[in-house]
């Protein structure tokens, strides 16, 4: 069936074909064949293996963005009660950006979830190939003559080669998606050392440029919502009481 | 014939699936070139579908080449762009 396919199923036959390392010498077919087959589930092995990591690696990092955004939620409620509204403000400005990057993660995540799954059911369909080469092998080595059974057994080589091909495939395009990720959790990194989500209570008065940074982003009408939310759960929990808080708000508005 | 879904495993189609699927993967590819993704993503979804619906997975134990390898399922636009121009799933 040569020539067969259209110009997208060719193109991506030669390229797999090019990956495909083909036993050429047909000595080298009957024994080695197996071997290297083995050695290339290892790989597999090892591609999978990888990608766990990089799974692992961004749920700490959720992980630690969760802690945080309850942190700074804890922090909005104190300075609310004390009529800080700034620092209020600012506390919730990075709740939303600690938020925002929460989300993505666990995106990520899912998508290095499926990628393990799709990856660990190609490792297992190879190794079924692979054992039964390892079967076919021996089978076509008693029927056949010599000459006979190298040209059988290559045959059967290169479907499990065109096989080991397409999970390497798989495995490189898995890469490349964990380093886009890899890339993406440096930025988050970058932020964090930057002070983004640090504790508010270490900062002296005034705005740093992170905040003028939150405000320019405008996660505005959130904030406004949440700390207004805020503002009343607070107050209504407190009674009759005096609220010199209160007062000082209005004297500043 | 033997059809390669990237990703998924060998499949043993009829025959004459060979002419449609080869009609719809160059009507893909002119999508492509015209930047038309929404049109690429009906026609790659259309081939699959005949896949779906035509094909029988091959056992482990049939070690045999295929005859047609289309992309992974989850090809992104971007990709099938850059099976043409040598930035694609291998790069050149």
């Amino acid at each position: 069936m040569a020539g067969m396919g259209g110009r997208m199923s060719t193109v991506i036959k030669a390229k797999i074909s090019r990956l495909l390392d083909r036993a050429e010498d047909p000595s080298e077919t009957l024994d080695y064949g197996y071997q290297k087959q083995v050695e290339h589930l290892q790989n597999v092995k090892k591609g999978i293996a990888d990608v766990v990591t990089s799974k692992k690696r961004l749920q700490m990092q959720s992980q630690k963005l969760e802690q945080q955004v309850v942190k700074l939620d804890t922090q909005a409620r104190q300075a609310v009660s004390q009529g800080r509204e700034d620092l209020a403000r600012a506390a919730l400005e990075r709740k939303t950006v600690a938020q925002t990057e929460l989300q993505s993660l666990d995106t990520q995540v899912n998508e290095l979830e499926a990628q393990q799954e799709q990856l660990t059911q190609a490792e297992q369909k190879l190794r079924g190939k692979i054992e039964a080469f390892r079967t076919k092998k021996e089978v076509i080595k008693a029927q056949y003559s010599a000459a006979e059974a190298q040209v059988k057994i290559g045959e059967a080589a290169t479907g499990v080669g065109e096989e080991m091909a397409d999970v390497g495939l798989a495995i490189q395009r898995a890469e490349d998606k964990t380093e886009q990720m890899r890339a993406r959790a440096g930025a988050v990194e970058e932020l964090e050392a930057a002070g983004t989500f640090e504790d508010l209570t270490q900062l002296g008065s005034g705005q740093d440029d992170i905040d003028r940074e939150l405000a320019q982003i405008g996660a505005g009408s959130q904030v406004d919502d949440e700390l207004a939310k805020m503002k009343s759960e607070l107050g209504s929990g407190e009674g009759d009481s005096p609220q010199l808080g209160e007062g000082e708000q209005k004297e500043g508005a | 014939m033997i059809v390669r879904v990237s990703g998924e495993g060998q499949f043993r189609l009829p025959d004459e699936d060979a002419g449609r699927l080869n009609e719809l993967d160059n009507r893909a590819v002119n999508a492509v070139e015209q930047g038309d993704e929404a049109g690429f993503r009906e026609l790659w979804s259309q081939m699959l579908e005949i896949v779906a619906s035509d094909g029988n997975a091959l056992e482990d134990d049939e070690l045999v080449e295929s005859d047609v390898i289309l992309p992974p399922r989850d090809v992104t636009f971007r990709e099938a762009e850059g099976e043409f121009t040598g930035e694609g799933l291998i790069p050149d």
